[in-house]
């Protein structure tokens, strides 16, 4: 499999706070990547700085081959690189159907229209006329993915996508990730659940203050040394 | 029956009012910019038109054919020079640099165009006017003036939510940076948002011309009639503006009735009415308002 994504040595700052340092990774086309790390480890500012909405002060974003370091966010959506924001982000006063069709302004044509979209996540369809700010939880999440689908992206960058959900909703969302998952999407998720995160990814990569601390396959992370490097917890490597 | 008349002819002057407003509710509602240069931008329209009808002898209808489009550009380019930079240093910013280009407009003009009053000529339909009874008649430019004001109205309503531009507009207007992560470039949108504004500015500047009089400081006056306008029908709401102005333009002409110098002075009266009636009892209104634009 060919590189999609690659970080190297990427350095973000929120002010004085350095949240993300010196974070290199890479993720292979086709590849889910779980992000894991307790809260304010740097794994929302690393999403966002590769989508472009957060300026990294050092280090670069190569994508598909090419540096989109400096690229502006609306333009990195036009290559192919759509986030899911943390909190949803839905517009308000738009209509669920013109907060899905307000993405076509990427310009790229795919498999996601409105009406795959809706056909995707059946909840919205009798939704679609309503306001996003009417919403339960569940709806807004959904509207938010199918939002970023309609770019039709090549890679799909999700922020805590179950945060705030029902266990039942939560359910529901990731049955559409599988889907999204073995239709070939390239998928980097932020998830507060290792369970869950390790349930669907290839890859987990654990942030701990700005830094990665353990990076590997599913198959070879066993769910305590994931949580060690969450905690900050080194003895078990100290003592092997 | 000189109170029907009253109410009529103020509907119809709100109709101006509307359509000199509306292009700055567009641009508060999109970019919460406050355009202090909107009633200079209108009368830089109506010299513009001067210029053709005096050089080209034609009618200044005809000159809004390279005035409109030129104004598209003066807006596109302002937003993209001026307005998008002060943007960037905070909300009082863009406030200084359109008083500034308040200023530096009117000098401009008086030194191209003279202190002088010039007016537009228009045609046959400036004079005539419908006789309704003794104490009212309609002239047809004011019925003109207001159905162009609800034609750009809701020209831009379908355009807000039928077009791809409109729905990135209100997306811009809610949320940039998020408008930004679904491919809009915001930008470009303020840009656009803006050309519109300084073409509806342009188009009623150039039937201001047409009504009455004009000098290179009337901008700022006009200004006035059209933020009260704004402020009357809720800030940042397109329909609310043509209601804005005609209240806006009944107060006036009733002051008038009660006392000839009480004109403008009835629209203040109601003006800050409505401003104290909403900071006491309807501020979250307002932003509710903000929020629902168009």
């Amino acid at each position: 499999m060919s590189t999609l994504l690659q970080v190297e040595e990427l350095d973000v700052r929120h002010g004085l706070l350095q949240a993300v340092r010196h974070v290199s990774f890479e993720v292979a086309d086709g590849e889910t990547l779980a992000l894991v790390g307790a809260n304010g480890a740097g794994k929302s500012t690393l999403l966002r700085a590769i989508a472009g909405a957060h300026r990294p002060v050092g280090g670069r974003v190569v994508f598909d081959g090419r540096d989109i370091t400096a690229m502006p966010a609306h333009r990195r959506v036009k290559t192919g690189i759509a986030l899911v924001p943390e909190g949803r982000r839905l517009f308000p006063n738009l209509t669920v159907e013109e907060n899905l069709s307000v993405a076509r302004a990427s310009g790229r044509d795919g498999r996601w229209t409105v009406d795959e979209v809706l056909a995707a996540f059946p909840l919205l369809e009798p939704l679609r006329r309503k306001r996003a700010a009417s919403l339960s939880g569940g709806e807004q999440q959904a509207t938010a993915i199918g939002r970023a689908l309609m770019t039709n992206p090549r890679l799909l960058l999700l922020d805590e996508v179950s945060l705030g959900l029902a266990p039942v909703v939560v359910e529901g969302v990731y049955d559409s990730l599988r889907t999204l998952i073995e239709s070939g999407t390239t998928i980097v998720l932020v998830e507060q659940d290792l369970t869950r995160a390790m349930g669907v990814a290839d890859h987990v990569m654990c942030m701990l203050e700005g830094r990665v601390v353990l990076e590997g396959a599913r198959g070879g992370l066993t769910r305590e040394q994931v949580t060690d490097a969450y905690f900050g917890l080194r003895r078990r490597e100290a003592t092997a | 029956m000189s109170w029907i008349a009253d109410i009529v002819h103020g509907i119809l002057l709100g109709g101006f009012y509307a359509l000199l407003a509306s292009g700055l509710a567009l641009m508060f509602g999109v970019m919460r910019i406050i355009n202090l240069a909107h009633g200079s931008l209108a009368l830089v329209g109506a010299y513009m038109a001067l210029l053709l009808t005096e050089h080209l002898h034609i009618s200044p209808y005809l000159a809004l054919a390279p005035v409109l489009p030129g104004a598209l550009i003066v807006g596109y380019l302002l937003q993209r020079t001026m307005l998008e930079r002060s943007l960037r240093a905070g909300q009082l910013v863009p406030l200084l640099t359109t008083f500034g280009l308040l200023i530096a407009i009117a000098n401009l003009l008086q030194r191209f165009f003279s202190p002088d009053v010039h007016s537009l000529d228009a045609g046959r339909i400036g004079p005539a006017s419908w006789h309704v009874s003794n104490t009212l008649s309609i002239p047809w430019f004011d019925v003109l003036t207001l159905g162009i004001a609800v034609a750009v109205l809701g020209g831009l309503q379908l355009v807000l939510r039928r077009t791809q531009l409109g729905r990135e507009l209100r997306a811009t207007a809610e949320d940039p940076d998020t408008a930004e992560l679904v491919g809009v470039n915001a930008r470009a949108v303020y840009a656009r948002a803006t050309a519109i504004a300084v073409a509806i500015a342009a188009l009623a500047g150039v039937f201001y011309g047409m009504r009455s009089g004009f000098d290179p400081n009337a901008g700022a006056s006009e200004l006035l009639y059209a933020f009260e306008a704004v402020v009357i029908g809720g800030i940042g709401s397109l329909w609310g503006t043509l209601g804005g102005g005609i209240v806006l333009g009944i107060s006036q002409e009733v002051g008038a009735q009660i006392n000839q110098e009480y004109f403008a002075l009835g629209g203040h009266v109601v003006f800050l009415a409505v401003l104290v009636a909403r900071s006491a009892y309807g501020a979250p209104r307002i932003r509710y308002a903000l929020r629902r634009f168009a």
